[in-house]
Order: structure tokens, then sequence, then C-alpha cells
């Protein structure tokens, strides 16, 4: 017996070796770490629960049968972060460059089956050198079994996809269709085509950092929803991000204690809009001033500025923001981040995270590049996320709310729960010089006549009273206590449930 | 007494004007600008008058409107504050003329000592010592040499024409006149096509002190001991105290008594100040005199007890002084700061924008300011004091427009040691977000061993900070504090995130004892046992007791580590924190002893150097290029204009430099951090 033990920990020895010293130093001198000291920095301390480790690949040719290390090239299993379970997949670049062979797919699969069928999240680290060319189409079929996987699990558990290495060919749109996806600079890329088959095919030359590093897909692609210095910050970032959510579908979002009294006032904020209605104010002041604790994960932060997503709590509770940011393009909705928000609305909706909206929008933007490239359909993509969301949605005007961008902002109209407004906020189809160029056209000659039907229409629509007398706005609030009323609102949203007509799915205008 | 008193100024002096006023019961008037609409000295004013657009050229000094704000509100008396009006001698007479009380000297005293020249002579001929020199032409050498005797040495050669430096010369002997005297003739002839010279006392190791003086209409002056100010940064004063820690008591009763005899020569009335430079031996010698109320006459109320302000208002209104001149007492010590938004590690250039978070620290009332129950009226109190006044509120802007003081922190103790240690605290204590400001510089200035001896010139701070000021290394005892506080810190905030819903029940993290702070490129390995008062951190062979009552999210953190006061303003960072105390700004990660383990395999990554470029500081418009390739710029020069959202912005060199390469041109849009300009 005491034999087969010691036998055990010698396979197990061998099997946490991965590729050997050689390959782990050659990892390391990248500026990376093992898939296993990954793991170790994703979880807690001692949580780890491996499966598969000794599974192995059954390929005979080109003289694969002669190298079957344990493992196969990805270590998986579970663990919890902060105590809440969570599966994960890490790919081991030691082992066969970490290469997916029909084996090292089936490993994947069998956590994410577990995932979805326990309720847990799935954080998968990528660092791969593709498709395991020797096994042919086995590595395709591998590929595909896990694509259907993220299918199957989106909207049911968290998809979280770390890219930490090589991601290329095929192998990128597993974490195309995860949730989120977070890189490290200098070492990580991701690209359907390398830049030797660019330089054939279009004769770009390009490196791989400037095709697929963590610039390109952070400020250019918005492929990544965000980017770290290096792996150790990444992990206990994502760990930070993992707190927020929920573990799946079927549960509400974590809540935990928190120091910071829903009451808090900030007399600050009666300040924050500036005399000058064309001056830019930064939004995020807000957002951290309303934050439990200040504390604001932000989401897609290099991309679509215009635009601000990502994660608050109120009350210990998570709840998702979108704001306009008048600091970027004046706030303005355009192709960008009308498709940044849009999936964040989507991705608070299939998790029951609650939704605020903070508005300061002049309309969408302008221009033939808009035209051309569909801002009717991407813009469409944003009212109809906050259209079909059924979590709790509070929304605050501070200042513009004009034209078609009113009511994509999480309007009254699109059954928004609570619609606040501050006394600055300006609810109309178009601002004032706009609109009396419009009305007064044959005025158009005079200025002093003009400058009286500006006032005029200022002082009818430049408001938000005009809006709640309507009911469109559900109360106009003091700026400074705006962290206590929406704090009130969405406690008195807890339990909220609304019914959708049936259908099989919705048609968003993709 | 008067019936409404209008304060002709704006900022931190309207309000502490105001203060005083409403405490005896006198209602007030501000005037404003457009850029100060919602300041806060509006606020505090019984009224408000609006006076015109933001520059002060065209409101804040324009004698015709301030009349015409005090003729709309009927007040009967003016308060000029230091600055804009305060020593306009057509002010006081246009004042006087509609016979509203000015509260500050007789116009005739604001000329004469607004002049250098005559103030000099009036001083001279009053019995004041004056730096003993040559005005007249000087001839030849041997005439240099003989007027240099009389003098005594060290002589300074200066030319008439003189500036920045050329035609002056110190000459400590005979041979070194003869020398220089010829040799600055030259210099003056060919640099400014003017070779007159003049002679001058040199006066080594310079301190600035200076007198306060308190005149009434009925011939009563006193002097309310001296104030020292060697502080400065390019004539502006940084820091202030009193009393001196220089003086002895005879110095300060001949500088004393000779500021009164000069008040009296020229008919003072009110509060006013004769600054004086004083050598390393204790002679001193007239400066001049300043005819209004000092940005730094806090001070002396902390050590007399006097508020100023209230005996300026009562000897307009007529009043007798209430005290002689040996009812002045002179009680502990007090040091100013004052708070400027200007960034010290960008050489000092004025930073303007919103105060997302401003939290002075908490006033506490102490000393002579608590025995005379004034400044606060509820309020804790203890054995140091602390005093902020302030023209500026948490959301208030700062703006282009004015003097980028925006604070005088005051602190007073018993004694030097105990107010300097209640100005390092309060300074840290103090919270200033959403612009650059100089707190870092101060408190690196508060232990500077040289301040805290006492024993400073007027370039401290040239002599001091030569490359400007990079911030602060800390001390390894206080560098170990810190590190404990951040290790007890960490454990806490960690402990709250496993508190999380959605557990595994009876699989929940445990929160380990032993860490690993990294601060200030040393490591720290850390062991927490923690009690119900606090932690015992062990670090190596030593052992430390951290007691706070910080929680996750709170911006400042107080905590005693072996009963030494630490604070410090805390940000987030990964994996750790953000600290800011005794000027140092310090990012300090806490990790197991696994984590650091492998956060040491990481590479470092040396952050691109940005020194030589131009970065667009915000996403916007360029309208104009000031400057073409191969142009030599100054410090402070205006490079480009960037349009953002309708604002223009006009980019200025932060250093000396010469363009060697220019990316963007008008009407490019550019986004954050992209290259605007590139220097040799």
């Amino acid at each position: 017996m005491k034999d087969i033990v010691e036998q055990l920990e010698e396979r197990r020895a061998r099997a946490r070796l991965g590729g050997g010293e050689n390959r782990i130093e050659a990892q390391h001198a990248k500026g990376k770490l093992t898939a296993r000291e990954r793991i170790e920095l994703l979880l807690d301390e001692d949580s780890f629960e491996e499966f598969d480790m000794f599974v192995a690949h059954r390929a005979t040719e080109f003289g694969m049968q002669a190298n079957r290390p344990p493992g196969d090239g990805v270590v998986t299993g579970w663990g919890t972060v902060n105590g809440r379970q969570v599966y994960v997949f890490s790919q081991d670049f030691t082992v066969l460059g970490g290469s997916v062979s029909e084996t090292h797919g089936q490993k994947i699969c069998k956590i994410m089956d577990m995932a979805m069928q326990n309720g847990a999240p799935v954080v998968g680290i990528n660092d791969s050198g593709g498709a395991r060319i020797q096994e042919g189409v086995d590595s395709l079929a591998a590929y595909g079994e896990v694509f259907q996987r993220n299918i199957e699990a989106s909207g049911v558990v968290p998809q979280i996809s770390m890219i930490m290495g090589p991601c290329a060919g095929g192998a990128v749109y597993s974490p195309a269709m995860t949730d989120f996806i977070f890189m490290v600079k200098d070492s990580s890329y991701m690209f359907v085509t390398g830049p030797d088959v660019v330089k054939t095919v279009t004769n770009e030359v390009v490196t791989a950092e400037e095709l697929g590093g963590a610039t390109t897909h952070t400020k250019k692609s918005s492929v990544a929803d965000g980017a770290f210095e290096n792996d150790v910050e990444a992990l206990s970032e994502v760990r930070r991000l993992i707190d927020f959510l929920p573990l799946s579908n079927r549960e509400k979002p974590p809540v935990r204690p928190f120091f910071d009294s829903p009451d808090r006032i900030e007399e600050s904020l009666d300040t924050l809009i500036p005399a000058n209605p064309n001056q830019p104010y930064d939004m995020k002041e807000l957002i951290t001033k309303i934050a439990d604790e200040g504390d604001f994960y932000e989401i897609q932060a290099a991309f679509a500025g215009n635009i601000i997503t990502g994660f608050i709590r109120l009350e210990g509770q998570t709840v998702g923001v979108v704001a306009n940011q008048p600091m970027v393009l004046a706030g303005v909705l355009d192709i960008d981040s009308s498709r940044k928000a849009a999936r964040f609305v989507r991705f608070c909706d299939c998790f029951e995270i609650p939704i605020l909206s903070l508005v300061d929008v002049p309309g969408f933007l302008p221009g033939t590049a808009q035209e051309y490239n569909g801002v009717i359909k991407h813009g469409a993509k944003l009212l109809f996320a906050y259209g079909e969301a059924t979590v709790p949605k509070v929304t605050v005007i501070t200042r513009k709310a004009y034209g078609g961008a009113y009511d994509v902002m999480a309007s009254k109209h699109l059954k928004s729960d609570v619609n606040y407004a501050w006394p600055t906020a300006e609810i109309a189809v178009m601002g004032a010089k706009g609109a009396v160029e419009i009305i007064h056209r044959k005025d158009l000659g005079d200025p002093e006549k003009i400058a009286a039907h500006t006032r005029e229409y200022e002082d009818r629509f430049a408001n938000p009273f005009v809006a709640a007398e309507r009911g469109f706005i559900d109360e106009v609030i003091q700026p400074h206590s705006t962290r206590r009323r929406v704090c009130r609102a969405f406690a008195a949203l807890r339990r909220k449930v609304q019914q959708r007509p049936w259908k099989k799915h919705d048609n968003i205008p993709l | 007494m008067f019936n409404k008193l209008l304060i002709a100024n704006r900022g931190e002096i309207a309000c502490r004007v105001i203060k005083t006023a409403k405490r005896m019961g006198i209602p007030t008037v501000a005037v404003y600008s457009d850029a100060d609409a919602q300041a806060l000295h509006v606020k505090m004013a019984d009224e408000a008058v609006h006076i015109g657009p933001p520059p002060a050229s065209e409101s804040y000094i324009v004698i015709d409107k301030i009349m015409k704000a005090i003729r709309d509100t009927g007040a009967d008396a003016v308060h000029p504050g230091y600055g804009f009006l305060s020593e306009n001698k057509a002010f006081a007479e246009a004042l006087e003329a509609e016979g509203v009380a000015f509260v500050g000297p007789p116009a005739s005293a604001i000329e004469s000592m607004g002049d250098k020249i005559t103030s000099k002579k009036i001083a001279a001929e009053a019995g004041v010592s004056t730096v003993p020199g040559h005005m007249g032409l000087i001839e030849d050498a041997a005439e240099a040499i003989r007027i240099s005797g009389e003098i005594g040495y060290p002589v300074m050669l200066k030319a008439s024409a003189g500036g920045g430096g050329k035609g002056m010369r110190i000459a400590w002997s005979e041979d070194e006149v003869a020398e220089g005297f010829q040799a600055s003739k030259n210099e003056a002839a060919s640099s400014f096509g003017d070779d007159r010279m003049f002679i001058e006392k040199f006066v080594t190791q310079p301190r600035h002190i200076e007198i306060q003086v308190l005149a009434d209409k009925h011939g009563n002056a006193i002097y309310l001991g001296e104030r020292e100010c060697s502080i400065q940064r390019r004539n502006q004063k940084v820091v202030e105290e009193a009393p001196s820690p220089f003086l002895d008591e005879a110095t300060r009763k001949a500088m004393g008594e000779q500021a009164v005899s000069l008040a009296k020569a020229v008919g003072y009335t009110s509060a006013g100040t004769v600054e004086f430079i004083v050598d390393g031996e204790r002679n001193f010698y007239f400066l001049e005199m300043n005819t209004r109320l000092q940005v730094e006459h806090p001070v002396t109320e902390l050590i007399t007890g006097v508020d100023l302000v209230e005996q300026m208002i009562r000897v307009a209104a007529g009043e007798k002084l209430p005290m002689a001149q040996e009812d002045v007492t002179l009680t502990g010590w007090a040091i100013e700061s004052r708070l400027y938004a200007e960034d010290p590690y960008r050489n000092f250039l004025p930073s303007i924008g919103r105060l997302t978070r401003y939290r002075p620290p908490v006033e506490v009332a102490a000393g002579p300011m608590l025995t005379n129950g004034k400044w606060l009226e509820e309020g804790p109190e203890g054995d140091t004091a602390v005093r902020n006044d302030t023209g500026v509120f948490e959301g208030g802007e700062i703006s282009m427009y004015y003097d980028p003081m925006i604070a005088k922190l005051c602190t007073w103790g018993p004694d030097r040691d105990a107010a300097v240690e209640a100005m390092r605290v309060a300074l840290d204590g103090f919270e200033v977000e959403g612009i650059g400001h100089n707190l870092p510089f101060l408190s690196a200035v508060m232990d500077h061993p040289k301040f805290a001896s006492g024993d400073m010139t007027t370039a401290f701070i040239a002599e001091e900070y030569p490359d400007g000021f990079e911030g602060v290394t800390l001390p390894d005892d206080a560098l170990e504090r810190v590190a404990a506080a951040a290790a007890a810190m960490h454990r806490v905030a960690e402990i709250r995130r496993t508190r999380v819903s959605g557990r595994m029940d009876n699989h929940e993290r445990r929160v380990g004892s032993d860490w690993v702070v990294s601060a200030q490129g040393q490591r720290f390995d850390v062991q927490i046992k923690a009690d119900h008062d606090g932690s015992t951190v062990t670090i190596g062979d030593r052992t430390l007791r951290v007691a706070s009552d910080w929680t996750p999210g709170d911006q400042l953190a107080r905590v005693s580590v072996d009963g030494v006061p630490l604070v410090m303003k805390v940000g987030k960072i990964p994996a750790g924190f953000r600290l800011r105390t005794r000027g140092a700004d310090l990012k300090v990660t806490v990790r197991t002893p696994r984590q650091a383990e492998l956060a040491e395999k990481m590479p470092e990554k040396q952050p691109p150097d940005t020194s030589k470029l131009l970065l667009c500081p915000m996403p916007g418009l360029i309208v104009k290029v000031n400057v073409e390739v191969g142009d030599e710029v100054q410090e402070g020069q205006a490079l480009c204009t960037v349009e953002a959202m309708k604002m223009e912005n006009i980019l200025r060199a932060e250093k000396k430099g010469v363009v060697s390469k220019i990316n963007a041109g008008a009407g490019d849009s550019l986004a954050v951090d992209d290259v605007i300009m590139e220097f040799e």
C-alpha cells in the first residue's frame, strides 16, 4: 500500500512539473507565470481542486505516442475566490505549447459542463500556440465543442477570459464569446491571422503587438475589456471583478458588508454642472461619489470614452453603471459607444445586476462616417438592450437629454423604473439654438429676435419640469442627495418582477 | 460702530474679515466677479454685489465699481483686505470724499510709505535702522574704497541700471572693491549702456523678519512682536512663524520700538507691518512698510490673542486701542503654511480646476486664541491649535484669474517644536484633490532639519531645493510604521472581502497572518496578530502596536503605531494602497508571501520617458501651434492651444528646451497623451 501511495505522489509531482524546469524557466524569462502559478494567484490559498491531472492524449500520428505528458497542456478544476466557487482552466504553454488536442478540449468541456450544472463562473486562462496540428480534425473538433459550451453557458454563468500569452486563429473565438476578455500588456496577443499571413496576403508589415496586442484590443478593436501590467496584477484584478459578479443566473448579485452610509450627502455635486452649458465636467466624479466607498470597476475604460461602463456597489450590492461622459466628444452617442454600452447592459440583464444610468447626452454623432457604418443599427442595439432589460433600472439625468438619445438612455418609455433629473437637466428635442433656427427660420436674419426666441425656448424647455409634468421624470432631485435617492430607489426595487411575452429569443439588431 | 462693512476683496481674506465682522455684529457686503459667483465669501456675506468680469483689472480693482457697490448697499465702512485696492491712495481718498470709513491707514501714510526712496528717507529720519549705503553716484575706485570703508564690509557694488545679477559684485575687502568696481562698471556699460554705480551694505545670512504695529487715531501705537518669513520661493512667502526663532528680547524690543516710531512719524493708524532684513549678527535694516493687513497676520493673532481685523475696525470707527505696549504678551509659538494651487513636481506651475475633494483638518482652539474666545465659537479644544483661513470649498473651482493661494493653515503650540509637530499632523490630514497643490512640499519643509532647528535664511528654498522638489523619501523608522499600518489595513480589507454573500459554507477563505509589504523599494516581512483593540505587527525582531479606526474606503487613515500618530491619505491600487504622508507619495503593496514570491518574477517595466515630449492633456482640437522646429522655448512659454469642449487651453513649456519635432498642426484632433511636439 505504502508504495502505491508514494507512487501517486510521484505521478502528481511529475504532472505538476508540466513541461519541465527548462520550459518553466523560459516561461518566467518571458515575464509570464506558469499555468499552475496563475491558478494559485487567481484562487484562494489552498482552495484549488484539480481534475484530470493524468489525462493524456491518444494521438499516434507523427510519433506523438512517444510524448504523452500528463494533463495534456491544460490545468483544470475549481476553487474559491473569497470563498465563492469558480471553475477554471489554465493552458500550460510549457506542455506542447499549450496546444489544443482532443483530450485538452475534453478537459475544458468537463469543467464548463460542471460550471453550468453547479452554477459557478468559468475563468479561462489562455496561453496556447493553437491547434495541435498532429491531431488534425480532432483538434478542430475540440475547439468546436468548447465553442458550443461557451454559447450554452452564455447567460447561465459568467465567463471570463484572460489572455496571458498567444491566442491565435480559431482559438480566439472561444474568448470572443465569453463575457469579458482581459489581456496582459506586452505578453499577450490575439488575432485571427498572424503577421506572417497578413504580409503574404495583404503586404502589410505589422508586428504581433501592433496587430493584436493589449493596446490594439483595448483602444482600437474593443475586443478586450481591459489590460493589466503583468500576470500578478491581472489575476488580482480579476479576483476583484469576481467579487462583483453573481455566480450564475440563478442567483442574485453578491452583497458584502460596506462602510459607507447610504445617506451620505455630497454637497460638492451641487456645483458639478458648470455654468456654461458647453463646458464639460467629469462624469466619473459623480460615479465615484455615488458609489459605496468610491469603488468603481470600469469595463472598457480605454474604448469609446464618451460612454462609461462598469460596476459599483450600493449598500454593498453590485450595480452596473452606464454613463455619458461629457469630457469626451461631449458625451455624444455614436457607433462605438452604443455597442459598448449595449453589450454591458445585456450582461447586467443576464445576471440580474441592476442598472444605473447617468445621462448627459447631446444626441447622436452626425456625419457620413457614422451613417455609412450603420449608426442606425448600432444605436438601435443600445435602445434594444435597455428596452428588453427587466432588471431594476434607475436613471438620473444630470444635464442634456436631447432628441432620440433621450429615449435611448434608459428613459421612462423603455420601462425604466425610477427616473430622476437634477434641476440642471434639459430634456428636449434638441438644444435651444438648433430648435430656434428651425422653428423661427424666418427670423434667422435678425439676431435680436433669434436671441429672444432662444431665451423663450430655454425658459420653456431647457429644464426638467416639462418632462416632470408628464411623469416622464418621477422626481427632480437635489444633486447633493443623489446617492441617498438612488440607494433608496434600488432598495425599493429589490423584489421587482417583470414578465416579458414568451418568445424563443429576441432578434436584437446585431 | 459701523452699520455695514463692505469687503473690497475676495478669497480667504474676504472670508476672514467677514468672520470677525459677524462676531462683532456688523452686517457685511461681499463683492464678486463673474468667476466668483459661487465663491465662499459671497455665501458668507449678508449681501453680495456683482462688480464685473473675472479679470481683477475689470472688477476688484476698479474704484468706480466698488464705490457704486458701496452706494447701492449703503455700506459705511470698507475693509480692503490685502492686494487689490488695499494700498491704493486714490481709493482711500475716494472713500474719504464720500464719508465712508476706510479700514486702514490714512491716505497720506499710504502715499509716503508707498515709495521706496521716500519711505527709506522717512524711516532714517525717524531713527529706523536702514541698510547703510551711498545713494549718490561714485566716480572711481578710490571713492568706492573710501565709501565702502564708511559702510563697513562686506559691501555690494551695484550698477544703477542693473538687473539679473549683471553689474553686481560682493566685495569683502578694499582689494576686492578696487578690482570689482571697474569690472562691474565695464559690465554695466556693455550690458546696459549705463555705467553709473552705487554701493550698499551687503547683508549676509539674511532673514526676513517683520514687526506688526497697531495704531489708533488718538496717538497710541504699539507693536505686537515679530513674524519670521524667511521661507520664501522667488520672493513669495511660503511658511511664516511667530515669534522668530532668531531674535532675542533686546533685538525684538529695538525693532519694535523703531517700527512704532516710524508709524508715529507718518501718522499711521490701523494695522501695519514694518519689514526688516536681519543679518547673521542680528543687525537689522528697514526694508519697507506695508500699510495693510498682511497675509501672515494669523500667526501674530495666535500668539497674542489679539484679533487684528477687529482692532482695525475699531480703530477706523475711532475707538482707542484697548491695550498698551506693556499689555502685549507673546505666548507660545505659531506657524503658518500657505497652501498654493501649484504643482510642486512641475516646478510649482499654477494648477487650476475643480476641487473634487477639499477637507481641511478640524480646527482646534488652544493658547491665546482659546483664552480670548475668538475664532472658534464652538469646536474642540486642545493642547495645540489648528486654524485654517480659506476661501475655497469642496466642489469649488480654482480659476486662473487670481492668486493661487487657497488656504493658510496655522498651528499654535506652547513651544516651537509643538507647533511644528502640530503642523506636520495637520498637513497630513489636509485632503485636496482635483488640482496640483504644494502640501507635500510644505510637509517636506516641516521635516527639514534646518527648518526644525530654526536655522534658515531667505535662501533656504533656493539652497535646499536647487533642482526643484522631487518628493520625499521617508526615513527607515517612519517607513516601517507605514508598512505596519498598511499591513494591518490590508488585512482588514481582505477580511471584509471574505464576508461577501454566496460563499461555500464551511469552505470560506481564511485570511492569513503573514504578509509581505513593499514600499519605497524596501521589503518588509510582516506578521500580524489582531485583537479587539488593534493589531500587533512583527517585522523581523521588532514588534509594533497598530491601532486605527480606519475602515475600507476611508480616504484618510489615522493610525497610531507604537503611540506615534500617523496620518495618511489613502488611495487604492492593485494589491495595496497609495499612501501619502509627510510629503512622501508611496505605492505600497501588501501580498501573501507566495504572491510576493511570484510578483518578484514579474518584469520591471520602465515607464516611457515623456520628459521631452509635450503630450495632449485632454482629447481636443489643436487651434494654434505657437512655435516652430528649432525654436528655443523658456519655461512657461505658450507652445500651443488645444480646444476641448469649446474651452481653450494653452499648453506651456514646463522647462527650457529646443523644439525638435512637431507632430500636430492647427485643426488636428488629438486624443489624451498623443504627442504634440518633441524637444531635444
